[in-house]
């Protein structure tokens, strides 16, 4: 029972920087149609911008997150800006291998710059735990939670209850009517890049602290996200957040009773599974198509 | 879905990867005539990329050092010797690759590789297809030189052997049941297996045996099982930043139990930085002992080697890693200068030769696995020290 909770508690922690991740990703390919292959490097690049700026730049940790996560805005600008605007209508084979080669020059672009020693980030967090009864959590991953939590609820505000969020569901719907409809859609492309690449760099800076810092930290990041991406179908918001905490509950009690060694084909079982019966995703809904 | 890297080599590597280049140009210009006259070529094959890309770094700036001192007292058989040094990826297909490369297209009649076990048993059938020796610097699996392959030629203890040495130490410590959680592969499984045959022999009870994928980061589920067991010590064989992960993670979990770490690829100095407290009271069974050189056996060419390691600006914590591509290019050295050719056949023999004292203990071949096919496997020396108020101590045992 006592192992049970505890592992209840990890998988909510976990599952909070997983939501995070698919999200990102998800809103992306929803909006954009672009399969996006440098989120695995952004999570990276997120976790190097949050080493840099705690420790070249002394920002502290609390202000080193929103500058972490503003690198990753302005990174994913940047990447939509100078490759996909320019690909723009060209098919999804093409851009699928532009992004990439995107993700092998940033990946091996952090290594070049850091090298392969994987670095740590120092917390303000006290090394001792936190107990409640039976279970044992830190106080970083309980910091790591509530921030991605505060995180989703502030993409759902701003998708939800935003003009930018009201144009980006429109173009998410129709983005011809909605370039006739006076939206910007090449605006609302760069953003929605963007912020799904900071949501991106949001999950490394938080999750660099937790574990260490180092080149390769995005492959499996990006695997799982594609996991979560597919269990909640492709898009679907609400399903990334959900199919996020459904993966890491997987994941535990699938290392915890079954068996640790397939700790991370957990997410490839659950994609199989979801593929096979349900392809459109956990969460999909009749749609009119055509 | 996993990417191929661009640049498969770090920094320090670029001035090297041009060095190659020019003697890729030389070789060519030279043509195979050349090869008497030129220098000798030694294959390194090591990941300077992926999970264990610090590691195989390190063994390779290690590696350098050894080359750099040989070429200054003149080389051997009065030619330079000159490293080819290629990343296998953390990957065994990798490595399998690389050391079809090394042998075919870069005509090294000898390499040094490939760190992990599953790397090394990746490349062992290549030895015997083309009839080429290799020195396994790293590598702890039993099966390395078990199986049968006359081409190995191994520096590092295998697991059977660490567990012997830590045998003596079983009583004193005070173990009464074990759980283990290794990284799941050749070297893990392998360690947990022969610690657990030795430790049953020593009436030890054994518990849980957990594992973890190599490029794994969070492995609280596993510590969430090994919290809710009954055993008093954990013993764990993973390499450097795993490790890290696992203090940072057992502190986190609030889970207090004796912890020892086998297959001396610790590096307890980065261990102290980046775990911290975390990592206090944890003890290591370790191949080399930087930290009194006076304690080694070869006090002399430890001073020197830290000496040369720090000059080159490079970290202290990586000298327990180093060590042993340090003492491979060196055992390499004396082998072919006994052979006293560049032929892969005569090398291969004048291993048994070899008899120097190295970093960690004396460098002897003798035989290992089934009678006709032995492979060479060195006896090293292996320490235990422990982790205390971020220092590394030698307990009273």
């Amino acid at each position: 029972m006592d192992q049970l909770l505890q592992h209840l508690v990890n998988t909510l922690i976990l599952g909070g920087t997983y939501a995070l991740l698919g999200i990102g990703l998800t809103l992306i390919f929803g909006i954009m149609n672009v399969v996006n292959f440098t989120h695995g490097a952004l999570y990276t690049m997120g976790a190097y911008l949050m080493y840099l700026a705690v420790t070249a730049l002394g920002l502290g940790f609390f202000l080193a997150l929103p500058a972490a996560i503003l690198g990753g805005l302005v990174l994913g600008a940047a990447i939509e800006f100078v490759l996909l605007r320019p690909l723009r209508g060209s098919d999804i084979d093409t851009t699928m291998l532009v992004m990439i080669g995107a993700g092998i020059v940033l990946q091996s672009g952090t290594l070049w710059v850091f090298g392969g020693v994987a670095k740590s980030v120092p917390t303000p967090f006290p090394d001792a735990p936190l107990h409640l009864g039976p279970v044992s959590v830190s106080w970083l991953r309980l910091f790591v939670l509530g921030a991605a939590l505060a995180l989703i609820g502030l993409t759902y505000g701003l998708i939800n209850r935003t003009r930018l969020g009201l144009a980006m569901r429109a173009t998410f719907q129709d983005h011809d009517t909605a370039a006739l409809m006076g939206v910007n859609v090449r605006l609302i492309y760069t953003a929605t890049f963007a912020i799904g690449s900071s949501l991106a760099a949001a999950a490394g800076a938080l999750l660099g602290p937790v574990y260490v810092v180092f080149p390769q930290m995005g492959g499996l990041a990006e695997l799982k996200a594609f996991a979560i991406v597919i269990l909640g179908g492709l898009g679907n918001i609400t399903g990334a957040a959900i199919g996020g905490f459904i993966l890491a509950l997987a994941e535990e009690l699938g290392a915890g009773y079954i068996s640790s060694g397939y700790r991370d084909a957990m997410g490839f079982l659950i994609i199989i599974a979801v593929l096979a019966f349900r392809p459109t995703g956990l969460f999909a809904r009749a749609e009119r198509i055509g | 879905m996993r990417k191929p890297t661009l640049f498969p080599a770090t920094m320090p590597s670029l001035t090297l990867g041009l060095g190659l280049g020019v003697g890729l140009a030389l070789a060519l210009a030279s043509g195979p005539a050349g090869a008497e006259t030129g220098p000798i070529r030694i294959g390194v094959n090591e990941p300077l990329t992926g999970p264990f890309a610090a590691s195989g770094t390190y063994v390779v700036n290690g590696a350098k050092i050894a080359a750099d001192e040989i070429n200054a007292q003149g080389g051997v058989l009065g030619r330079r010797i000159e490293l080819v040094i290629e990343d296998n990826k953390s990957n065994p297909t990798e490595a399998a690759a690389v050391a079809e490369k090394l042998i075919t297209s870069d005509k090294t009649p000898v390499m040094m590789g490939a760190w992990g076990s599953s790397l090394t048993l990746a490349v062992m059938p290549k030895l015997a297809d083309y009839e080429t020796p290799m020195l396994v610097e790293t590598s702890s699996s039993g099966k390395i030189t078990t199986s049968g392959n006359p081409y190995v030629f191994r520096i590092s203890p295998p697991s059977a052997l660490e567990a012997e040495a830590f045998a003596p130490m079983v009583e004193k410590i005070g173990l009464k049941k074990v759980d283990f959680i290794v990284i799941n592969n050749d070297w893990g499984r392998g360690a947990a297996a022969d610690f657990a045959k030795m430790l049953k022999d020593k009436g030890v009870a054994i518990g849980l045996v957990e594992t973890m994928d190599q490029g794994a980061q969070d492995m609280s589920a596993q510590l969430a099982k090994l919290k809710g067991s009954d055993a008093d010590t954990i013993m764990i064989t993973s390499a450097v930043d795993q490790l890290t992960l696992l203090f940072k993670q057992m502190s986190a979990l609030g889970l207090k139990k004796r912890v020892i770490t086998t297959g001396g690829s610790q590096n307890p100095d980065q261990i102290i930085a980046q775990a911290g407290g975390a990592a206090d009271g944890t003890l290591h069974l370790t191949t080399f002992l930087p930290w009194y050189p006076e304690k080694t056996p070869n006090p002399k060419a430890t001073a020197y080697f830290i000496e040369e390691w720090k000059k080159r600006g490079f970290q202290f914590a990586g000298v327990t890693e180093s060590f042993r591509g340090y003492d491979g290019i060196r055992t390499i050295a004396q082998a072919i200068a006994k052979a006293g050719s560049t032929d892969a056949a005569r090398i291969k023999a004048a291993f048994w030769s070899v008899d120097f004292t190295g970093l960690n203990g004396q460098i002897r071949f003798a035989k290992s696995g089934p009678a006709g096919r032995e492979s060479g496997q060195s006896k090293p020396e292996i320490y235990l020290i422990r982790i205390d108020g971020g220092r590394v101590v030698m307990p009273e045992l």
